[in-house]
Order: C-alpha cells, then structure tokens, then sequence
C-alpha cells in the first residue's frame, strides 16, 4: 500500500506543476511526470511476489510464477505514445517562442489580438 | 525489495519537486532525468526488463529533444513577484489535490495489496503464448500477435503526431509566401 500512495504523490507533484508554473517547458515536464507515475502505477498493480520476468524459459515445468504480461504490454504502448505527444507539444512551445519571445503563458495570453 | 523499491520512489518525488520549483531549466531538466532514470530502475526491480530497456531509450530521446529547445530559445526561469492569479491557481492545485486523495483512498481498497495480483485475464496468455505464437518473450507476443490491433493503432498514433510535428515546424507558411511575392 505504501508504494501506491507513493505512487500517486509523484502523481500530484506533476497535477500540482502543471497548475502553478508559468513556464511552457515546466508545464511540459510536469505532464512527463504525471506519465512516469501511471506507467509505474500499471506496473506496480501486476506485479507477483516471488515472480519471474515474463519469458518462457523453462516450457515443461509450468508451476514457474511469472508477472502479469498485460499491463507490461500496454505500458509499452502508452510509453511510445507519451514521447510523441510530448516531442509535438514541445513543437508548439518552440513555435509560441518564435513567435512571442517568451515561453511565460500569461505573457502569451495578454499579446493576443 | 519492497524497501528499495520505496527508497527509490522518494528519491523520485523529491527530484520531481526539485525539477518543479528549480532556477533555471537545464536543472530542471537534469532533475526531470533522474526521474525518468529511477523509474527504468523500479521497472527492473519490477522484473520488466523490455519496459527497462524501452525506457531508457525513450528517455534519453526526450531528453535530447527539451535540451535541444532550451538550447535553441532560452534557459532563464521566469522570476516575478506572487501575484493575484498565482494565489488562485495554487488554492486550485491544493483543493484538486485534495479532491484526487479523497477519492484515491476510496479507490485504493478495492486494489489487491502489493505483490499479490491474480491473473485474470493473462492466464491464457501465459498458458498458450508458446503454442499460439512461438514467441518464449511474453510481452512481446502479447503485443505482436494478441493485441496486434492495438499496436497497429499505437502506430497510427505515432504516425500522426510526426505529420503534427513536421507541419508545426514548418518553416514559411504559404500565406507568407504569398504575401513576399
């Protein structure tokens, strides 16, 4: 349990960055760190005391434990996702910052019009 | 494990507060590393090694691209006296965190306790992974053959966000073009 409550602090660290920062790259990092504390929470949710790495090494003797392969799989999936939505909404901060000067989103907000 | 597996994650938390509220965005981001570098460690104590190794990987890419913007525009962390707006935004972060804790400790007891998850659904796949897919990798064989449908849309995905990418990164838009000549 003390590692589920962990989990989901390092979760509202990221919540909490992203609602107080004014900087476009914190905010970015923020969400990177809400993601982190998902995919660990899928992990740590599958996870067998006493289990093996998912792979069949013995195919005979089936009385080996191993982790649960389905949330491991859909980590993998979701990881690869988070890169390219981040690399995009990282375009965007660059492209805001050519466009303003600043990566500050107030400053953004009140050059509008 | 259990212990280490805790010592670690607070390292995590107190890098993630340190990336947050850091002066300037290079430590910012070599905070953000030790963070994502923690989490392959608690993916191999986890026995995930494929997710170790993809993520490894993959934070190394994201790293290279924050740096290679920060580089590019500016390092400085914006400084300036609290305002009226940073007061309200923080009360909102306050009450949504306690909002997420209340009803995570109504969600947390319906969790198996760490360690002692029952497989449901994979059973079969670990049963008939070999047989049906001659793959001795069960994530992978899983993730290929299973569920190939979900990565075919993992790829679309991917696909679209590059396209994303590549037409916001485009250096001269037509309008302006139009407007040169």
């Amino acid at each position: 349990m003390t590692l589920y409550i962990l989990c989901f602090i390092l979760f509202l660290i990221g919540i909490y960055g992203v609602l107080t920062r004014r900087n476009l790259i914190k905010i970015v990092i923020s969400l990177t760190i809400m993601e982190f504390s998902v995919f660990l929470m899928l992990v740590l949710i599958g996870y067998i005391s006493g289990g093996l790495a998912p792979l069949v090494v013995h195919p005979e003797g089936a009385d080996i434990s191993v982790v649960d392969p389905l949330p491991q799989t859909l980590v993998l999936t979701a990881a690869v996702i988070a890169v390219a939505t981040n690399s995009m909404m990282l375009a965007l901060a660059i492209r805001l910052y050519k466009k303003y000067g600043t990566f500050d989103i107030r400053k953004i907000n009140e050059l509008k019009g | 494990m259990e212990n280490l597996l805790i010592i670690i994650l607070v390292l995590m938390i107190i890098a993630a507060l340190v990336s947050i509220h850091a002066k300037d965005l290079i430590s910012a981001i070599i905070a953000q590393g030790f963070v994502g570098y923690g989490l392959v460690i608690c993916f191999l104590l986890l026995k995930a090694p494929e997710l170790a190794l993809v993520q490894i990987v993959l934070e190394t890419v994201t790293l290279i691209i924050i740096l290679a913007v920060v580089c590019d525009s500016t390092m400085k962390e914006i400084g300036e006296p609290i305002s009226k707006r940073d007061i309200f935004t923080y009360t909102l972060s306050f009450v949504l965190v306690a909002i997420f804790l209340f009803y995570f400790n109504k969600a947390i007891v319906g969790l198996n306790p760490f360690g002692e998850h029952t497989l449901r659904m994979s059973e079969m796949y670990v049963k008939e992974v070999l047989e049906f897919t001659g793959s001795a990798n069960l994530v992978k064989g899983v993730l290929w053959d299973f569920r190939g449908l979900d990565t075919l849309g993992e790829a679309t995905v991917l696909f679209t966000a590059a396209m994303g990418v590549l037409v916001i990164l485009r250096i001269s838009g037509k309008k302006q073009q139009l407007t040169k000549k």
